[in-house]
Order: C-alpha cells, then structure tokens, then sequence
C-alpha cells in the first residue's frame, strides 16, 4: 500500500522551551484508521497542528508526495483535514452552510463546485437539513458533526481529529462513531476512549512525553496491560 | 447553555421577511438619514415617518405595535442630548438652581429637545424593526454588497459568532464564583470589597486570556482550511423585481417626508 502521510523525527518545542515532541516518525497508508492515544500532555495535538503545517518544527511532514515547505502549505491544507478539538473554535462563520463552503472557497472553486461539495459533505455527516441554521445554535454534537463536514468539503486524503468524542452524550457519541466507521478516508483520530479504539481502530499509536511510546495492532497494545499502565491508560 | 438574548430575529412568514436584504439595510439606512435630517419642529413628517413605520410592522406580520413597545430600551440615551435644553438661546421658560448653577430651560432648546428624543426614538424603532425582519448573516451579507469595507464586515461578522461563545464563558465562570461563595455558619458571605474587586479583576483577566487563547485557536482553524488572509463568501441573494420597486417606493417615501418636513 501506498504511504499518505509520513513523518520523520519530528522535534518541536513551544515559546517557552517546553519542547512537546522529541523524535516523532511514523506513516500511514492509505485507507488506514489509526488511533493516537496517550495522556494529557503527551504532544497529540502539537503533533495533529504539524500535519498540515500550522506548526512547523525540525524535522520532515510528507504528505501524499510534498514534503510539507512554505510554498506548498496550500495544497497540503487541502490535502489534510483537520478537525479540532472544540467545535467553537472550528466553526468560526455565522452560518452552518458559508462554515463548511469556507474551505472549498479558498481552494479557489467556483460557485457551483463549493455548493455541491457543501451539500455533499453535510449529506455525508447526515446533517443535510442544516445549512441555514446558525451555528451557535446546534448543539455539541451537531457541532462536532459540522466541524467534521468543514474538512470533508475539501476533500481531503487524511482525516485528522483532535479527541472527536469527547463531551458527546452516548447517542452522540454512537452517531459519530458510526459516522468515522463509514467514512472511507485514512484517518488519524487522538482520543482518551478507549472503547472507541477497540471499536474503530485496527491500529494504535502511542505517545508519552513527546515521543511514539508503542505503535502497532490496537488488539496487542490493548493487551500489554504493563504498557497502558506506564503511560496512564487504561484498558477499555 | 445558549444565551440567545441578542438573537432578536422573528421567524415569520411576510412580505418584509421576503425582500432581499440589502433592501432592509439601505431602505432603513436612509430613514434614519432622513430623521436626522429633517429640522427641529418638523413634528408632521415626524408623525409621517412613525405611520410609515407603523405601516411596515403591519405588513412584517409582527403586530403593529411591535417596534413601539421594545423601543423604550434605547430611550435613556437619549439623555445624552439633554445639556441642549439650557444651551440653545430663546425666549426664557423656566428657570431653577442646580448645584452651583441658574438653569434656565428656553423655548428653542426645548423644540431642539424634544426633536432629537423623537429622531431617535423614529430611528432605534427602525434598527429593531430590521433586526427583527432579517437574520443577521444576511445583514452581514447586504453590508458586503453595499461595499462596505470587508475588514467591518469580517469583525462584525465575528463579533456576532463569538459574542455567544464569550457570554456563554462570562456565564460559566460566574457561576464557578456563585458556587464557591459560601458563608461559614454565623458569619458574613463575601470579604471586603478590595477583595471581592480584585476577585472581579481576576476574572475580567481570566475572560481576556481564556479569549485571546481562543482566538489563536480559530485562527489555527482558519489557517488549516486555507485561510490566506482574504474571507471569501457565496453571497446566494439575487436581487428581483419586487425588491427594485419596493426599494424605489420606500426612498420616494422618505423624499416626501423631506419635502414635508422642510415646506
């Protein structure tokens, strides 16, 4: 299978000298679905803010066949969803429908373009009925559902989401995960639920500390009660 | 938790909900120019001016006392006009001592007076009236239209989305205060008021960078969808015939106040 996205010894440190990644490598294939799971703190999101070049830190981003540089940024952006933590900060228009046109517009599609792809990319979250309405009035898993649809109209070849289930009621939580399940796009999704991982994930990446702890079968490192426990997991 | 309290949109099927936009905005535009143009005393276009008003409520389907009953709200402000009152020179009405002054009210800083209260009062019915007839992203869209500067319309449209989030954050940490101001049995809840300032201080802090954190967040958000610096938009209205013909009635109308005012 082909690579999609390759990241080679990746280090990156904030401001303030806390340095948040420390060697980080790994690939995905495409069509794969990989869990990113480790404790708070452990560099997940600084290293999701890498892949499409938000953050830049020593070290190679290759997404497809760029390696990710200034001039390229726009491409890989297409190229490489990312999905936030908290839909607020995501859905940033006042409409549902101009929030997920936002991405296709700054591709540089024409009108008739965006609106198909918006309208395609709400049918694919199921939220259809939404376009009009306003975004602070959705609730948050319709929020994470839209935030969600944001990426899918640009049609991207990675999914990234930062901790997808988090906040979500059990329904919520249900809709979504069916929604991940049938999504058919390489996927890297950091998450504290662990049932979800066994559930979705047939790979799993864990991080400590900045560095990639264990990367391997989800069921293997489910099993390695020693290895969750040294890095504050917990079996689901 | 949704603070809905600025949200002063009314879902009703009307005529007015129909019109585009950029009609709304401008038509009301240039009836709050005209108010302010109209001279002191003009109180027939002024009356004029509230029957068209009363008018358009009717046909908003909001019931046509609608604007007359939320505009009360915006009343006090007009206060700030009230120094005219003494400073207009005329023909002395009354006079009365105030603190270290001799006030005296004349006869044309009262018409100057009460001019102003009612142009605002004419022109804040109007601005409720527009609001409650369309949704704000569309004002945002018909601002677009009408040129305004994308920098504004950009603010204005983000001061609307996160005007919400941010309430919604001054809610919850004042609740987190609420639920920790306790009272020991048989003493006084609260500190002193240095104290319980500085706990206001703490918090106003708290907003701003709990806001500036957010604001690095969506812009992040922006950025990885391909923001560069230019908001782009779909604007899906379309300007029709009726909007054209309405749009004409309504500035021939607002000419005949002028012309009623000033003959």
């Amino acid at each position: 299978m082909t690579n999609v996205l390759l990241v080679q010894d990746l280090h990156f440190s904030y401001h303030d000298g806390h340095s948040a990644l420390r060697g980080v490598s790994f690939e995905l294939c495409e069509g794969e679905k990989v869990a990113l799971v480790g404790p708070n703190g452990a560099g997940k999101s600084t290293l999701m803010l890498h892949l499409n070049g938000i953050l830049t830190g020593q070290g190679d981003v290759t997404v497809g066949d760029k390696r990710i540089a200034r001039d390229n940024l726009p491409a890989v952006r297409a190229m490489v969803g990312l999905v936030f933590q908290n839909p607020d900060d995501q859905l940033f228009s006042p409409t549902v429908f101009e929030d997920v046109a936002f991405g296709p517009l700054h591709m540089g599609l024409p009108k008739e373009v965006v609106t198909a792809r918006v309208e395609s990319a709400l049918q694919a979250v199921r939220m259809s009925g939404f376009r009009d309405r306003l975004s602070h009035h959705l609730s948050v898993g319709e929020k994470k559902r839209i935030a969600i649809a944001t990426v899918l109209s640009m049609n991207p070849q990675i999914l990234v989401l930062d901790e997808p289930s988090a906040g979500l009621d059990p329904r919520a939580r249900r809709t979504l995960i069916n929604l991940l399940h049938e999504l058919p796009i390489t996927m890297l999704v950091s998450t504290h639920d662990m049932k979800l991982v066994e559930e979705l994930f047939p790979r799993t990446i864990v991080m400590d500390e900045g560095m990639i702890v264990a990367d391997g079968k989800t069921k293997e490192i489910l099993a390695d009660a020693k290895l969750l426990e040294a890095h504050g997991l917990e079996k689901p | 938790m949704h603070s809905d309290v600025f949200d002063r949109y009314h879902d009703t099927e009307s005529f007015i909900h129909r019109l585009d936009p950029r009609v709304k905005v401008s038509v009301t535009v240039a009836f709050i120019l005209s108010n302010a143009l109209l001279p002191d005393g003009a109180w027939l276009a002024f009356g004029c001016a509230w029957l068209c008003l009363l008018f358009i409520n009717m046909l908003s389907n909001l019931g046509i006392g609608f604007t007359f009953r939320r505009s009360f709200v915006a009343l006090p402000f007009a206060l700030v006009a009230i120094t005219v009152l003494f400073s207009i020179p005329g023909k002395p009405l009354s006079t009365f001592h105030f603190l270290f002054w001799d006030l005296t009210i004349t006869d044309m800083g009262l018409l100057r007076f009460m001019s102003i209260l009612v142009r605002s009062w004419l022109s804040v019915q109007m601005v409720i009236l527009l609001v409650a007839v369309a949704r704000f992203p569309d004002i945002v869209h018909a601002l677009e239209h009408l040129r305004v500067p994308s920098i504004l319309t950009t603010i204005i449209a983000f001061l609307y989305r996160y005007l919400f989030v941010l309430v919604d954050e001054v809610f919850r940490l004042l609740r987190a205060r609420e639920a920790r101001s306790a009272a020991a049995a048989g003493a006084r809840s609260g500190g002193s008021v240095v104290w319980r300032a500085r706990v206001a201080g703490n918090m106003a802090g708290q907003l701003f960078l709990r806001s500036y954190e957010r604001s690095d967040r969506v812009y992040n958000a922006m950025l990885a969808r391909g923001y560069t610096g230019h908001l782009l938009t779909i604007n899906p209205h379309e300007l029709h015939r009726v909007d054209y013909v309405t749009a004409a009635l309504a500035f021939f109308v607002i000419l005949l106040l002028q012309l009623i005012g000033w003959l």
